[in-house]
């Protein structure tokens, strides 16, 4: 894909965070989206090209009265708004559309017109693992820390540190769940969810929403925000049983999407300001920086827990708090997109200055997919 | 009121001959009769070379810790907290999940790497699971 002919020119999230008793799945996601029009200055007539996950796209669009010439229903779990963004960016390109608008909501919480997730006793998930008692993303998406840890020499403390960093980043932001400050003590002392990993290893649950409006870049100079250019996208997808990753030591399909994004923005590593890594559970945004090859594995424990990614460190990491501590209401790709925009417009609460260019990337399922966005704003 | 219990595998058409297998204490791999490449899942074609003529075989039913977890909260229907939830890597190559028995559920028993061999459990009278001891010897 062609660098920098799409454009962010709406993005937003639902009008409150964490917990909306009040609110249904499906109405956060129309409260996304009438926010993000909002922000892009456009009316939901404008919208010509519609993408979200889980709830079907003619759910929400019929919900929200848009009629769209172009639809993207791709559910890979967290990811899926990235890879909803790089077939925007490919449609619009290609002139299938001309404005698209992708929402995601999840009453994760509070469980208001959430859609059931089961896995079939006929699945390959249903025989070969639901039988050995795993329960939810906590007894699954852990399964291969200590394999990556004894492989690459990560210690408890080192990623114990991730919590803690990003802990210092939610403290800046006033939307964030989790402010207080806390210890590598604290994480290492917390309530044990599955070993190694303790409660605030793993993300919180909350509800909440976002959406974002692309347009091509040639339209976006009308609108009322600094538009956000698209300058690299990767994609792919490996397995849903986290038991048969090819390996432990790393995640496939991170290691296709990301240096497919990267290669696509003719960029290298030097050059990213800003840094956001879907961080479900801490281990995620070393097995990131090891995958899209910022440094080798081996470093990535060190390199965080020395401070690099914290506020004023030379790469900031997850700058919203993450899903450890800002918000995590299921499919948290949506909020680390969101945060990666406000920091190319210049108005996060935790702002990197003079931030050119953001790097997003995603995980879907237990490493099961994977989306990478490269957003800048200078064209 | 019955105890809730651990969620059983329901066996297709492509699966039916591994749950056979472990039914008659045998855990069964496929291999591909063009490559040799050892597989599992099951499947009636090769994933490395997509050749559709493939052998099921009886494994060694020998293994290592790979990694695992141990699960306190929340816990699957039919089993009590903590246990482990583990990988294991057959000698002849694939991996699969299953539980560690016979074995204290710490991280101090539970050594990556530790050899390991297979252990069948009866859940009824169509379903036996293959789970996983520290080998013997």
């Amino acid at each position: 894909m062609r660098r920098n002919q799409v454009a962010v020119v709406g993005a937003a999230e639902t009008t409150e965070l964490g917990v909306i008793p009040n609110m249904s799945q499906l109405q956060l996601h129309a409260d996304a989206a009438l926010n993000a029009i909002a922000d892009a200055g456009l009316k939901l007539s404008d919208i010509d090209g519609f993408a979200t996950a889980v709830e079907t796209p003619q759910q929400v669009c019929h919900y929200l009265g848009i009629k769209p010439t172009w639809v993207d229903g791709t559910s890979v779990g967290g990811c899926s708004f990235m890879l909803h963004v790089r077939h925007a960016a490919a449609a619009i390109e290609a002139g299938l559309c001309k404005t698209v608008l992708i929402t995601h909501a999840e009453s994760g919480k509070s469980m208001i017109g959430k859609l059931p997730r089961s896995i079939p006793a006929d699945s390959l998930q249903g025989q070969f693992e639901a039988p050995f008692g795993v329960y939810g993303p906590p007894s699954m998406f852990p399964i291969p820390v200590l394999r990556f840890m004894k492989t690459h020499g990560i210690t408890h403390e080192q990623i114990a540190m991730v919590a803690v960093v990003q802990r210092e980043w939610a403290a800046k932001n006033p939307r964030s769940m989790m402010k207080d400050p806390i210890t590598v003590a604290d994480v290492l002392n917390s309530r044990m969810i599955a070993y190694p990993f303790r409660l605030l290893q793993c993300c919180l649950v909350t509800d909440g929403g976002g959406a974002l409006i692309l347009t091509s870049a040639d339209r976006a100079k009308d609108f009322p925000r600094k538009p956000v250019y698209i300058l690299g996208t990767g994609e792919s997808v490996e397995t849903p049983m986290v038991s048969q990753m090819e390996t432990f030591d790393s995640s496939r399909a991170f290691k296709v999407a990301g240096p497919l994004a990267f290669k696509e923005a003719g960029i290298t590593h030097k050059d990213v300001d800003h840094l956001m890594i879907y961080d479900a559970f801490a281990h995620l945004p070393l097995y990131g920086l090891g995958d899209l090859g910022f440094m080798p594995y081996e470093e990535t424990g060190k390199f965080i827990a020395d401070g690099n990614t914290r506020p004023g460190g030379k790469l900031p990491l997850n700058t919203n708090g993450g899903g450890l501590s800002y918000m995590h209401s299921g499919m948290y790709g949506m909020y680390a997109l969101q945060e990666s925009v406000r920091q190319m417009r210049g108005i996060a609460p935790a702002q990197v200055k003079d931030a050119r260019i953001s790097v997003c990337h995603g995980v879907g399922g237990m490493f099961a997919a994977s989306g990478t966005i490269i957003f800048t704003n200078e064209r | 009121m019955a105890e809730p219990a651990r969620a059983k595998p329901k066996p297709t058409p492509e699966t039916q001959d591994f749950w056979d297998g472990t039914k008659a204490g045998e855990l069964r791999l496929q291999r591909c009769d063009a490559c040799t490449h050892v597989y599992f899942p099951p499947r009636p074609f090769c994933p490395s070379c997509a050749n559709r003529k493939v052998t099921s075989f009886k494994a060694s039913g020998k293994g290592k810790l790979y990694s695992y977890v141990i699960n306190h909260r929340p816990a699957a229907p039919g089993f009590t907290p903590p246990y482990a939830i583990a990988v294991v890597e057959l000698d002849e190559g694939p991996r699969m999940m299953s539980n560690i028995v016979d074995c204290p559920q710490t991280p101090e028993a539970l050594e990556l790497d530790m050899r390991l061999e297979v252990a069948f459990e009866k859940l009824d009278d169509k379903i036996t699971l293959p789970m996983f001891r520290p080998a013997k010897g």
